[in-house]
């Protein structure tokens, strides 16, 4: 065996070690994201001086497993657990500001009691981060989000990408994120270039973290993205060109999570024209039998 | 916000010629004897933004110590501006809302252990009392592509409304006008032109200056309607050296005010702080933001108040009358006295943010939240009470108590200002006994 030889058997062994770590990580991709959620929750409450309070943060996550133990209760579901629920509470407890504490509650509450009870095609129809979110900011009085709230440090950005991407690999939803991620910041290029604008505006935008984390986070989210790979895409890029015009010709905030709600109806539209397999988080591919009625005891809801 | 045409020449906003009073305004059961005013950061921009709606009124504090026939300012606009949307008004405005925001020291007593239920006003009450302080002429030069849509004399001001087709058109028409220009301001006005705003441009007109028998400008305001909730910073940064400060007060109906492009964060403050800093708050204020700054890299906004301004309690200065809040563009609020303010609530967010070219490549955006918590950067002072170890049963504890407060107050100062902690403990008087290792923990650890 020549050199070359004994390259590739090192790149080979580097493989498999990096596949059997892969192979270590628990097959929800849930788990892993409510470490990185966790991660990014705790980091922001001790280092970046989120005004988040520890109450808000317990009352979030009381209401947000109550409603969901109480809702899957009163339906009668089995194999349903509380993980998407820790999921959605970790996202508003990262996102949602309120000056009371009962802002929090009742947003989580909202975003999953309606996973249970809006519903379309076999799945819910709203990113139950998003919409609590929308609640919070649209309904609820004192509540805000706060986009800035993470700067735009280089490192944080190279982390959200890092984390972000290892959780939407094995959500297998990783086109969302990029598809996303490319037309909105092809918008923002085209801007900064038509307004003569030095490319650091560009940098600027592009070290988002609230950009990144809705990139990685929510959007991402294969339960509320259309099932078909294709439709998928057209869905991000939708949301990309709904997020800039928000931003950029409307000049209002919170283009973002506005914008993934708007579009949020063409989902189950692109679900129907476009057919394809369900995702399953348990297995954490699309369910095999495309086109079979859904079992009573679904495991998309939880 | 304003970019000088001319580079090299004496900042527009130099350090300001008069000095507040400290106050001394009854708190709760507090005293206010130090206040850290805009004017302490002698570069700083200082602008007052109203904004109700898409309605927005800004006024610019102009601390020129120049020569006045240099003055100049460029301030992009979304449209062309009426003259009587653009106003002078009087400086003590900013002075009244600066005593109102500054940052601030309370300064607290206690309670002598051995009459643990003693009265404290008696010794509040020889404090100093509070001070209370209380037809456009268009012109077209389409070689340039440069319109002047308007022109009028406003005070002491002589100010040109431009629209500009090109940059290098608006730079060349400035030069010819006799406006000396900085290096790159083509690239900088580019922009602000393809988004189709219009340039405020003023001067001082000698004259009218003369009339005013004043040896200072004038706070210059003007109001304008724009969807766009954003202040102009770029165009200052032309012919910056260093970072540049910007002292910032927002009044709006609804609630505090962030930006939606950078990080808002509140400075650290509501801390005890050795009593010695009473002597030169000012020194302390600006060593602590100077090192957080620096520690945040000049890429964040600071809050340093947010408040009510119908109500407050406690006050380091009267709040503004609602003829004052007028008079800064607050059209909401009726005349009618303070009872009539209460009923109209105007929140006010004050921010300081000190930035450089490379860390805000974009100009301010901000967002009114709905966040109605009152915050102000308030430092306390505690004064332990006079008292032998020996006086009575809880004396010794008490000033092991006391012993252990300063010390992390000692502590809490260096890691605001950066100053050397053993330097702060031979001003205090303490000397830093050795503890073991947990008890040195738990004093690190107490609130």
């Amino acid at each position: 065996m020549g050199r070359d030889g004994a390259v590739m058997s090192g790149r080979h062994d580097m493989l498999s070690k990096g596949r059997s770590l892969a192979a270590r990580l628990p097959r929800d991709a849930r788990m892993v994201q409510i470490l990185f959620l966790g991660v990014l929750l705790g980091a922001g409450a001790l280092v970046r001086d989120f005004t988040l309070r520890p109450e808000q943060m317990a009352l979030t996550f009381a209401a947000g497993l109550a409603t969901q133990l109480a809702c899957v209760r009163a339906l009668g579901l089995q194999r349903v657990g509380v993980l998407s629920a820790l999921i959605t509470c970790l996202g508003l407890s990262i996102l949602l500001r309120a000056d009371s504490l009962w802002v929090h509650p009742l947003a989580a509450a909202l975003a999953i009691a309606s996973k249970f009870s809006i519903r379309a095609g076999g799945k819910h129809l709203f990113n139950p981060g998003n919409l609590g979110v929308i609640a919070g900011v649209a309904l609820i009085p004192g509540a805000w989000i706060s986009p800035g709230q993470w700067g735009s440090d280089v490192a944080y950005a190279a982390w959200f990408l890092a984390l972000g991407a290892v959780v939407s690999s094995r959500a297998q939803r990783l086109d969302t994120s990029w598809a996303f991620l490319a037309c909105y910041l092809g918008l923002v290029a085209a801007r900064v270039a038509w307004l003569g604008y030095e490319w650091a505006v560009f940098v600027h935008q592009l070290e988002s973290g609230a950009l990144l984390l809705f990139a990685f986070f929510m959007i991402s989210d294969p339960m509320t993205t259309p099932n078909h790979r294709g439709a998928r895409v057209a869905h991000a890029a939708v949301v990309a060109a709904g997020a800039f015009a928000w931003q950029f010709l409307l000049f209002l905030p919170n283009g973002l999570v506005w914008a993934l709600f708007i579009a949020t109806p063409l989902v189950p539209l692109l679900d129907r024209v476009f057919r394809a397999e369900r995702f399953n988080w348990r297995d954490n591919r699309a369910l095999p039998t495309p086109g079979s009625p859904a079992p009573r005891t679904t495991t998309t809801l939880g | 916000m304003n970019a000088l045409i001319r580079p090299g020449f004496a900042r527009i906003l130099a350090a300001a010629a008069f000095t507040l009073s400290a106050p001394g305004a009854h708190a709760f059961c507090g005293f206010y004897v130090g206040k850290a005013d805009a004017n302490l950061f002698n570069d700083a921009s200082q602008v007052v933004m109203v904004r109700d709606g898409d309605r927005t009124t800004i006024t610019m504090r102009n601390q020129y110590e120049g020569d006045l026939k240099e003055f100049a300012m460029v301030v992009p606009v979304p449209e062309v501006l009426a003259e009587e949307s653009i106003k002078v008004v009087d400086d003590v405005l900013f002075q009244r809302i600066d005593a109102y925001s500054a940052p601030r020291l309370a300064e607290y007593y206690d309670a002598n252990p051995c009459h643990a239920l003693r009265e404290r006003k008696s010794m509040l009450g020889r404090l100093p009392q509070s001070l209370a302080m209380d037809a456009a002429q268009l012109k077209v030069e389409e070689d340039r592509g440069v319109t002047v849509e308007a022109t009028y004399t406003i005070g002491e001001y002589d100010v040109v409304i431009l629209s500009a087709k090109e940059s290098s058109g608006l730079e060349i028409w400035l030069r010819e006008n006799g406006y000396r220009i900085p290096e790159g301001a083509a690239q900088a006005l580019a922009p602000y032109i393809r988004q189709d705003l219009k340039f405020f441009v003023a001067k001082v007109n000698l004259a009218e200056q003369a009339k005013t028998g004043s040896t200072y400008l004038r706070p210059m305001q003007f109001s304008f309607h724009t969807e766009k909730f954003m202040l102009p910073i770029r165009l200052g940064m032309l012919n910056a050296r260093g970072p540049q400060d910007l002292v910032l007060w927002v009044l709006t109906r609804t609630g505090r005010v962030e930006a939606t492009n950078y990080r808002t964060i509140r400075l650290p403050a509501n801390m005890d702080i050795p009593t010695y800093v009473k002597g030169d708050f000012r020194t302390f204020y600006k060593a602590l933001f100077d090192t957080q700054a620096k520690r945040e890299d000049y890429r964040v906004l600071f809050t340093e108040y947010v408040w009510n301004m119908s109500w407050c309690d406690p006050c380091a200065a009267n709040p503004l009358t609602p003829a004052e809040l007028r008079g800064l563009g607050v059209d909401w609020v009726t005349a009618g006295g303070r009872r009539a303010a209460r009923a109209q609530p105007v929140m006010l967010t004050r921010l300081h943010v000190r930035y450089t070219a490379e860390t805000f490549p974009e100009d301010l955006v901000f967002q009114e939240t709905k966040d109605r918590a009152n915050y102000q950067a308030r430092y306390v002072l505690r004064h332990p009470a006079k008292v032998k170890p020996d006086a009575c049963p809880a004396a010794g504890p008490y000033l092991d108590g006391v012993a252990a407060r300063q010390e992390r107050e000692a502590k809490v100062l260096a890691t605001l200002t950066n100053w050397d902690v053993d330097e702060i403990r031979d001003r205090m008087g303490i000397t830093q006994r050795q503890r073991p290792w947990w008890e040195e923990w738990w004093v690190g650890m107490a609130p």
